[in-house]
């Protein structure tokens, strides 16, 4: 395997963390109004996620970071070409950022209600930019030989791009109830955890139905492999979910995200991005690379960074570990 | 406007609002994360409390700095491709690095730091404030680096019309970044530092009269804050100096607009001010006052030293670089043109002299605060607290005008060449875009500065109220009541 084929599975092991982490995250943010009877339960909710969401977004972060590095064509041609959902999307994370760290600050009914349709729009949008530009990725867009867009700014949003949309955004709001069900306690525990069995068989069916537009376009013989264990696993985390087993049931949820993920960058393989115009066109691995040398040294910067990471992030959730409810809560105060 | 001048508005734009949380949130962390030490180690509760005061306004202004950074980060694709694919064999690395060595930590010990005051022993919950300002510095190292590699490339060798790296450490030791860093990183520290005077004195002056618990905590502020922003101006100053001197190696076209020199001079005089349009061709219309030689000692440590001006080195540029752009349908109207090797003179003049302009009033406000206040001192006058709270701004002026005038000064390239580095390695700011339409631009720009805005709004709004209400806003409403077992310290 060359240096190149391993950066690209690093680049698909950091949007899994991102996927999986900011996940949860995002389906807490679209679960708020839905979910939460009382403003105690939407704190409850909002503290979960409280010390770590910061966290998890600089997963996406550094995958990009690391696509800049590795594969500056692809970052440059992709960023370049989905400019206005990125847009919307970066929007979408300067609206939530701000609020989970506003909306506790002023005492009024009013200032939070506004904080919290921001986080839950915000948190749609998000998922939904996220789902869309990764499955532009996987299916490809129209480039033109330097790898730059040809057409208007949406022309290439198809029906499959929605569907990758819908993919990703219905993921996150069941791994966000999952994770509620697991970090609360009381009835905001019980009721995530019957909403969670009760939306997913609906909402995680786009997830089935991209990768099987995916694996049909361009997946291999072996990304059948993991596209079954997506469904399994999914299977799984609801089964475990019945049982009032929400620790199994995250967990088999983060497998089905992990096996998700590998289907999709092994059908993209050995594509980085490929061209609807002319596949001739298409980024590829080896192609858009980085020198060896700079590939040589991002290596061992992520030898060293990355178990450094999964150690401290592991142990914040290990000190945040237990599950929060509504009289846990220290009273509002605020100047 | 086309698509260079939009990007270009945009990053502009976008940037210096990022650095108006940045400055904030990397001198106030190191400074919290002190005042925190103290408390620990003496269990003086005074220190206790300027933690929790200080370690909020912290909080509020932090929160914006990660959002904005986002932009940042995703802008170089966005609007920058054709730039990123030029350098990112290069400029990729440091950016990376940042992330997965400097925001991993800075998020995650951050998060630490506000949820675990009762989670963690005393001990763990102090390094986790420490841990988050140092990664806060660590992330300024990787990012300066980076720019300082566009403002002097070294380290790589030219392969197929493209910078190769060749050495990581020359771009991470890159004399330029050597000196941009503390430079920088001091500037952060004079923005505090005057943060915390302006805000100390304002208190100390409003219960004047009155009692008040927390003088004992502001007067400390104002100490801490007034030294920290005197001895930041001190290293601004030798910093800077260095700066200057690799700037005249490095960029002279840079020295020159700095100094809006238009014929070369030995000695070269320094002017302190000039009156007319500096941005004119001829020059001779501006009166300026001027100390003798003290330029040529600027740029050399010498006062005969020769500084050439901008109608040489327009010459010597084109000789060098070429008279006009390339041929090339992505460069629009400037395919084939001239090009102009002048930055903009008025942008450089001024923004120089008001990055040191704002940074003194910095100092002397300071100075004139630790007078005012010393021993028990309280100043009456209502002018005291007027002029503390809008000295504040006078760091923040001259940050923001010290990187208009670095980023503004190397135009037209957003990689500038390297004199004694490799030849070819250089880029014009105009083929560095997007092959975008002007209207995602415009939407981007009217979008981003719409929300800054509103954002900008509700910051200073917060932020004025947690400071209008001192300590008692931040801690618990009375430490002896008895608060239940298990019920949090702290959550939003
Ligand atoms: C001298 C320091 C400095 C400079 C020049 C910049 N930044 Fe910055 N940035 C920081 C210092 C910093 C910081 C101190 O680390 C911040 C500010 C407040 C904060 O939350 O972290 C930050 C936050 C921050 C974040 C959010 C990190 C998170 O989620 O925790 C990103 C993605 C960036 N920045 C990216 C950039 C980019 C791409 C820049 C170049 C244009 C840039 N910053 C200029
Ligand atoms: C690593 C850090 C930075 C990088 C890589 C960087 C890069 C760039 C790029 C690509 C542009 C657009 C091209 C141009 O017009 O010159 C630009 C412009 C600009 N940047 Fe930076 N920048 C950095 C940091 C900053 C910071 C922190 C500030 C100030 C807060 C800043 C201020 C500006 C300004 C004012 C412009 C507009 C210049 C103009 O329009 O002529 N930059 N920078
Ligand atoms: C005597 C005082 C100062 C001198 C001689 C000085 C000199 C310089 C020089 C020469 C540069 C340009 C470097 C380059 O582009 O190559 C620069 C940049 C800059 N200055 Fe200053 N400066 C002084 C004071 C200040 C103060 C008081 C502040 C802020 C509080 C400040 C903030 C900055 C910033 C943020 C930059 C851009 C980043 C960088 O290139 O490091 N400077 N300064």
């Amino acid at each position: 395997m060359e240096l190149a084929d391993v950066w690209f599975c690093v680049i698909a092991l950091l949007w899994l963390g991102y996927l999986f982490l900011e996940g949860f995250d995002f389906g807490v943010g679209m679960a708020l109004p839905i979910l939460a009877d009382s403003e105690a339960e939407r704190r409850v909710m909002i503290n979960t996620i409280g010390p770590v969401w910061d966290g998890n977004e600089v997963w996406l972060l550094v995958a990009g970071g690391a696509t800049f590095a590795a594969f500056p064509g692809w970052y440059a041609g992709l960023f370049s070409a989905a400019y206005l959902p990125l847009l919307l999307f970066v929007v979408a994370l300067i609206g939530r950022g701000v609020a989970f760290e506003y909306r506790g600050k002023v005492d009024s009914d009013r200032w939070r209600r506004t904080w919290d349709r921001i986080i839950t729009t915000a948190s749609w949008i998000a998922t939904l930019g996220v789902g869309l530009v990764l499955s532009w990725n996987v299916l490809g867009l129209p480039l033109d030989q330097h790898g730059n867009r040809v057409g208007l700014p949406f022309a290439a949003i198809k029906w499959e791009t929605v569907l990758g949309a819908l993919a990703i955004a219905g993921f996150a709001f069941v791994h966000g109830l999952v994770f509620i069900a697991l970090k609360t306690d009381g009835p905001l525990r019980e009721r995530a955890r019957r909403l969670a069995l009760r939306v997913a068989p609906v909402a995680l069916v786009p997830l089935a139905a991209l990768l099987l537009v995916v694996q049909f376009r361009s997946g291999s013989g072996w990304t059948w492999a993991p596209l079954v264990l997506v469904l399994v696993a999914a299977a799984v985390a609801l089964w475990r979910l019945a049982a009032v087993r929400e620790g199994q049931a995250f967990a088999a949820l983060g497998v089905a995200v992990a096996a998700s993920v590998v289907t999709l960058f092994g059908s993209l393989y050995p594509d980085v991005l490929p061209s609807t115009v002319d596949s001739s066109f298409s980024l590829t691995v080896a192609a858009t690379a980085s020198s060896h040398y700079t590939l040589q040294v991002m290596s061992w910067v992520a030898l060293f960074g990355t178990p450094a990471v999964l150690v401290y992030q592991g142990w914040t959730y290990w000190v945040f570990r237990r599950r929060i409810a509504t009289h846990h809560l220290p009273p509002v105060h605020v100047p | 406007m086309d698509v260079v001048e939009l990007a270009r508005w945009q990053f502009g734009i976008t940037t210096v609002y990022h650095f108006l949380m940045v400055p904030l949130t990397i001198g106030m962390a190191v400074l919290v994360a002190g005042m925190q030490t103290a408390w620990v180690r003496t269990g003086n509760p005074k220190y206790l409390r300027m933690t929790k005061f200080w370690g909020k306004v912290l909080l509020v202004n932090f929160a914006m700095g990660v959002v904005t950074g986002i932009v940042q980060e995703f802008q170089f694709g966005m609007a920058w491709s054709e730039y990123s694919r030029f350098v990112g064999d290069v400029f990729g690395a440091p950016l990376a690095m940042e992330g997965l060595v400097a925001f991993f930590v800075e998020s995650t010990f951050l998060g630490l730091w506000i949820f675990g005051w009762d989670r963690l022993p005393q001990r763990v919950h102090l390094a986790c404030a420490w841990a988050f300002s140092l990664a806060s510095m660590a992330s300024a190292y990787f990012i300066l680096a980076a720019n300082s590699w566009m403002q002097h490339p070294v380290g790589v060798t030219l392969v197929a019309g493209k910078p190769r790296l060749t050495s990581i450490w020359a771009v991470l030791g890159n004399n330029t970044a050597l000196v941009a860093i503390p430079h920088t990183v001091t500037g952060c520290f004079a923005v505090a530092g005057t943060f915390l005077v302006g805000i100390g004195a304002w208190h100390l002056w409003r219960k004047r009269d009155a009692g008040d618990e927390d003088r004992p905590v502001w007067r400390a502020s104002v100490k801490l804050g007034g030294w920290v922003g005197l001895v930041a101006f001190a290293g601004l100053s030798i910093t800077g100096d260095m700066q200057g001197k690799l700037m005249f190696e490095q960029q002279p076209m840079k020295m020159a607009a700095a100094e809006a020199l238009c014929h070369t001079e030995q000695p070269a005089s320094f002017s302190i001010f000039a009156v007319g349009d500096v941005g004119r061709a001829d020059c001779e219309s501006v009166k300026s006052i001027t100390v003798p030689a003290l330029l040529s000692f600027l740029a050399h440590n010498d006062f005969s030293t020769e500084v050439r001006g901008v109608d040489d080195l327009v010459q010597q540029y084109r000789d060098r670089y070429g008279a006009n752009y390339p041929v090339d349908d992505r460069l629009g109207e400037l395919s084939g043109k001239p090009i102009d090797y002048v930055p903009n003179l008025p942008v450089t003049y001024w923004g120089f002299r008001l990055m040191i302009g704002f940074g003194a009033l910095a100092a002397l406000g300071a100075a004139a605060v630790l007078w005012f206040t010393r021993g028990s001192r309280i100043p009456r006058s209502k002018w005291f607290p007027r002029l503390a709270l809008l000295g504040i701004a006078t760091p923040f002026l001259a940050n923001s005008f010290g990187w208009i005038f670095t980023e503004m000064g190397r135009q037209p390239f957003v990689v500038v060449p390297n004199p004694t580095g490799v030849d070819g390695v250089w880029m014009f700011t105009a083929q560095g875009v997007s092959g975008l339409t002007t209207g995602e631009v415009w939407t981007s720009l009217i979008t981003l500065t719409l929300v800054y805005g509103l954002l900008a709004v509700v910051e200073v709004f917060l932020l004025t109220r947690y400071v209008r209400a001192g300590v008692p806003g931040v801690m618990p409403p009375d430490p002896t009541d008895d608060k239940p077992a298990d019920q949090l310290a702290f959550a939003y």
